[in-house]
């Protein structure tokens, strides 16, 4: 080391100048805080011990009322009840279980109320009241008001509890409500949540939490030092939630659970004009009411270990091969990146071959449909022309051009954790598999089928969006938060660019052809009271090996074909848009098409004078 | 005071402690500081030894990275300075794009399964950079070099402010400041900050209204609740209501170990975090807390020491801003808890609950006992 210079010298004379400087500071600062405790712990012991003792000034949370859900003609969907629950306060209690046991000569207390007790009682601490019965029925109130004093601990609380008067028929949509977990007690604000046991776990319920929550209030009150209130100080009113009014309609939704009949599936309808969803089904659904207050083991796990999957929201988060109800968006698609043109024929022998690869790609008709145009191709739901067409186009053409139709993308409709599900792209399935695309995937795609998904809401949405002549309007359940619109004010809406507006009417005419046409797939819904353009759909579950024959008969009831159709409805100034999907169901045209009629029918008032008879099997479908 | 202590000869150089670079005296008033926390936790957690538990595997962690870094000699901390620096802003930046939201803040990064606070980087970062930059100059420093020493202080600062959590940014500019004073930041422009501060505070208290020309409605509220908690009865000012009753009730010799009622009948808000020193201003009383106190002046007094010892500028400028910093945690702590300052973010160092904080805080002892033990061989 080389000898200390001058400047070090400064340096470090300098720093102990500035230590003893900072020294004063921390001794300073010490003695301050020290005389602000003597201050606090000698000078006013006295005054602080007194409020510690006697009187003691407590914060009372006031929880809001949580704003309610309505249907499009103010049906309420979601509301509050009154309940008067039973509470135990176990730092009050000595022996629990023998309180319980004298409860129960007085009140019914179930096992599962016990257990779920239980379970409550591990998350709150020793002083909070856990509710050991909820919703007591009048004499039982009464009973127990008599009996009081022999309960120390026990208490009568009245609350608001949530309740859906629609159980099934809601528990997708509107979803529920439940006791506030740790890993949303970690999310939440926990001053705004004071007091609030309730949370909004699916469904709208979760989606307009912040919105449906309303603000805490709070009372400052005096307490002795047994906990009793003396008085209270002041009083700060909670404000309750806003109520949310919904596009939806309930009976539609009745409608379309209805005519799902006995096929898991989903049904989505949106109103063309104002982007609205009118009825939004997911079957097998389950009753959102039992969650409420804590599902018990049971039936949890009954809903859990169900292999129909009733908890799952097929509408948002069932991913389905969309088979031949894309050939209307792949058509345009041609049209529009001018691939092809409406008049343009292929001739189909029932089997297409890529040139140079082996594989041979069959028709659903094995006779072929002869010479075929776009319209035709719609009609008939040709496969061979789509395939052609496919590989004319290229995967990353026809993925750029569905992709404005919100296909593998979120629809961003107002419901928590929607899918993408897939639209396949060369650099799709290199980020997801690692492999390079084939022409077969191309091939396979163009009839909606290999790794082409779409969810109910998609497909309805991007039926939606071809009624509405490419207007981008998002789908959104509710109308009204409060008291604010939620339709985007004066703004342009975003449309999907057209190279020739002729176009879409060729798609649209080749839709009609399917209900009205000769050989259209779905001609059994034609009806005269309105038109119908909408495409079927079938499609496969399990792959065919190459020569292997699909026969129903033969196969279980989860390889059978999923049956889909989508619609709108007039045909010159649409409405409505429909997306069915039936699983297992078969045909589309023969299953899915007749339900979608039916919701449609609803819409328009038109009363099912005559039952949709499922006609024979000798109508040509796919 | 305590100089028989501070002073301790070099005597034991042949002894496993200095070998391990371990400074002892400093070690021992931080472990007894550490367990008298432990105590204090298993009070004011309601009995839960769980959490006790929790927090001595925390302290564990913390005492193996404290003596992992005191075995960097302190030549590396400063040619890694800039590089840790840099890291930690990046760091800071991408919070504020990817960073997870937790209560309503958003401090956190993921990476894989493991969460962490880059800002608590920045808190070792900051000293670190500030030492690094003034070492290399002539002391006192130029006005120009100031600075820039200031505008790399505010950066990092600004942007935790930004997530927003003001406690750390108080600590993190801090750590940078006193480094500038202690490489001769000018009196007259501490006083003139100073008193330019109480001024604005002051004029601020006064006519609130002043602030709705540049900020918004809940910004001025946010602002004006922070001077004046009383502003918020439901947030910080029913903490600080029942912190001073508790602390006021426990008097001169406290109401014993576990038997605070304040703390057990659940008035006190955040009792083993932030507010931990109310349950022991109860229980302990005065007395409890004096010598508790005089544990913290202590290990305050012996940092003060080892920085008056080091060998280098960097050392001498790093020991005490670090030494600092950790005071900062208390005063800001005890200030906020016995109502004389503002209820701001802080935990009581090496007591509260939480590792975070706790592995930082020792982190900074590890590099100044790094540096009091690898100093060249005194020559007389």
């Amino acid at each position: 080391m080389r000898p200390p210079d001058q400047k070090e010298i400064q340096a470090k004379r300098l720093f102990i100048t500035r230590t003893l400087a900072i020294l004063v500071f921390v001794l300073v600062a010490i003695t301050a805080i020290l005389l602000r405790l003597y201050w606090l712990q000698i000078q006013h012991h006295d005054h602080y011990k007194t409020l510690a003792t006697d009187n003691r000034i407590k914060l009372l949370p006031l929880p809001p009322a949580r704003g309610e859900i309505y249907d499009r003609n103010g049906v309420v969907l979601a509301k509050n009840i009154t309940s008067v629950d039973l509470f135990i306060t176990p730092d009050q209690v000595d022996d629990i279980p023998a309180v319980i046991a004298e409860l129960q000569k007085i009140v019914t207390i179930t096992e599962e109320d016990i257990q779920r007790f239980g379970k409550l009682r591990r998350r709150l601490r020793r002083f909070e009241q856990v509710p050991i019965r909820t919703g007591l029925t009048d004499e039982e109130m009464a009973q127990f008001a008599v009996e009081r004093h022999r309960f120390r601990g026990v208490d009568l609380g009245v609350n608001l509890r949530r309740y859906y008067p629609f159980g099934e028929l809601t528990a997708h949509v509107v979803g529920y409500i439940g006791r506030i977990n740790e890993r949303e007690l970690e999310r939440i604000d926990k001053a705004a949540y004071a007091g609030t046991s309730h949370i909004g776990k699916t469904g709208l319920e979760r989606f307009y939490e912040e919105q449906l929550h309303g603000d805490v209030g709070v009372q400052r009150v005096e307490i002795d030092a047994m906990g009793h209130i003396i008085r209270i100080l002041e009083t700060q009113p909670p404000v309750t939630g806003e109520d949310i009014q919904l596009y939806f309609d309930i009976e539609l939704q009745k409608i379309a659970f209805e005519a799902l009949g006995e096929h898991a599936g989903s049904v989505v309808a949106i109103d063309v004009k104002t982007g609205g969803v009118l009825a939004m089904a997911s079957k097998p659904s389950f009753d959102a009411n039992l969650f409420v207050n804590g599902i018990s083991f049971k039936d949890y796990n009954a809903l859990r270990d169900d292999s129909g999957n009733p908890l799952f929201n097929r509408a948002i988060n069932g991913s389905y091969p969309p088979g031949s109800t894309v050939k209307p968006f792949i058509g345009l698609a041609g049209l529009e990146t001018q691939t092809v043109n409406h008049v343009q024929s292929i001739y189909c022998p029932g089997h297409y071959r890529i040139k140079n690869a082996g594989r041979t790609f069959r028709d659903w008709k094995r006779t072929g449909h002869g010479t075929i145009d776009l319209e035709k191709s719609i009609e008939q739901s040709c496969d061979v022309y789509y395939y052609d067409l496919a590989y004319s186009m290229g995967i990353d053409k026809m993925h750029d051009y569905l992709a404005q139709f919100h296909f593998g993308t979120q629809t961003g409709i107002d419901m928590p954790a929607e899918t993408s599900a897939v639209l396949p792209s060369q650099a799709w399935k290199k980020r997801r598999y690692k492999q390079s695309w084939l022409p077969g995937d191309t091939v396979n795609a163009g009839i909606g089928q290999g790794y082409f998904l779409v969810s109910p809401v998609q497909l309805a949405y991007a039926t939606a969006v071809l009624a509405a002549d490419g207007k981008l309007i998002q789908p959104r359940l509710a109308s009204r938060i409060g008291k604010q619109s939620t339709l985007p004010q004066g703004m342009e809406m975003e449309s999907i660019h057209k190279t020739d507006p002729q176009n879409w009417e060729h798609v649209i005419d080749g839709m009609l052809a399917v209900t009205e046409g000769q050989r259209g797939t779905a001609k059994r819904i034609r009806n005269e009271h309105y038109r119908i353009a909408g495409k079927t759909g079938t499609a496969q579950v399990i792959s065919m090996k190459q020569n292997e024959e699909y026969d129903e008969t033969k196969l279980e009831k989860e390889k059978h074909d999923h049956a889909l159709f989508m619609a709108f409805a007039p045909a010159e100034d649409p409405e409505i848009a429909v997306a069915v999907i039936a699983e297992n169901g078969g045909h589309g045209g023969a299953t899915a098409a007749p339900i979608a009629r039916r919701v449609m029918d609803a819409w328009f008032g038109i009363k099912p004078e005559e039952p949709l008879q499922r006609m024979a099997q000798e109508e040509s479908d796919e | 005071m305590n100089d028989s202590i501070l002073t301790m000869p070099q005597r034991q150089s042949r002894a496993l402690l200095p070998k391990l670079h371990i400074d002892l005296p400093l070690l021992t008033g931080l472990l007894l500081l550490c367990g008298f926390g432990l105590a204090v936790l298993y009070s004011a957690g309601g009995n839960d030894l769980g959490l006790v538990k929790r927090q001595l595997l925390h302290l564990g962690l913390a005492v193996v990275v404290m003596i992992g870094i005191a075995q960097i000699p302190p030549g590396r901390l400063k040619q890694a300075a800039p590089w840790f620096y840099l890291l930690g802003v990046t760091l800071l930046v991408a919070v504020l794009f990817v960073g997870d939201i937790g209560k309503g803040a958003q401090r956190w990064l993921q990476f894989g399964g493991f969460r962490f606070q880059p800002s608590e980087i920045v808190k070792l970062a900051v000293p670190l950079m500030a030492a690094w930059y003034m070492a290399n100059r002539e002391l006192p420093a130029r006005i120009w070099h100031q600075v820039v020493a200031f505008v790399l202080i505010l950066i990092p600062a600004a942007l935790i402010i930004k997530q927003p959590d003001l406690g750390t940014a108080i600590l993190v500019a801090a750590a940078g400041i006193f480094v500038l004073f202690f490489a001769g930041l000018s009196w007259r422009l501490i006083l003139f900050t100073c008193l330019g501060g109480a001024i604005g505070i002051g004029i601020i208290i006064t006519y609130p209204d002043i602030l709705d020309s540049f900020l918004h409605e809940y910004q001025k509220r946010r602002v004006l609740t922070l001077l004046n908690p009383q502003n918020d009865p439901l947030g910080a000012g029913y903490h600080i209501i029942q912190s001073t009753i508790a602390i006021g009730s426990g008097g001169i010799y406290g109401k014993g170990w576990l038997n605070g009622t304040q703390s057990h009948l659940d008035f006190l808000p955040e009792q083993h975090t932030d507010f931990i020193f109310a349950v022991i201003g109860e229980e302990l009383g005065l007395t409890g807390i004096t010598i508790m106190m005089m544990l913290y002046l202590f290990i305050i007094l012996r940092g003060l020491y080892i920085a008056v010892m080091a060998d280098t500028t960097f050392g001498r400028l790093l020991a005490g801003s670090l030494t600092m910093v950790f005071f900062i945690y208390l005063l800001v702590n005890t200030g906020m808890v016995t109502g004389i300052l503002p209820v701001v973010g802080v935990p009581l160092p090496l007591i509260s609950y939480g590792g975070t904080s706790l592995i930082t805080i020792l982190a900074s002892f590890g590099v100044l006992m790094s540096i009091h033990t690898h100093r060249a061989p005194a020559r007389k």
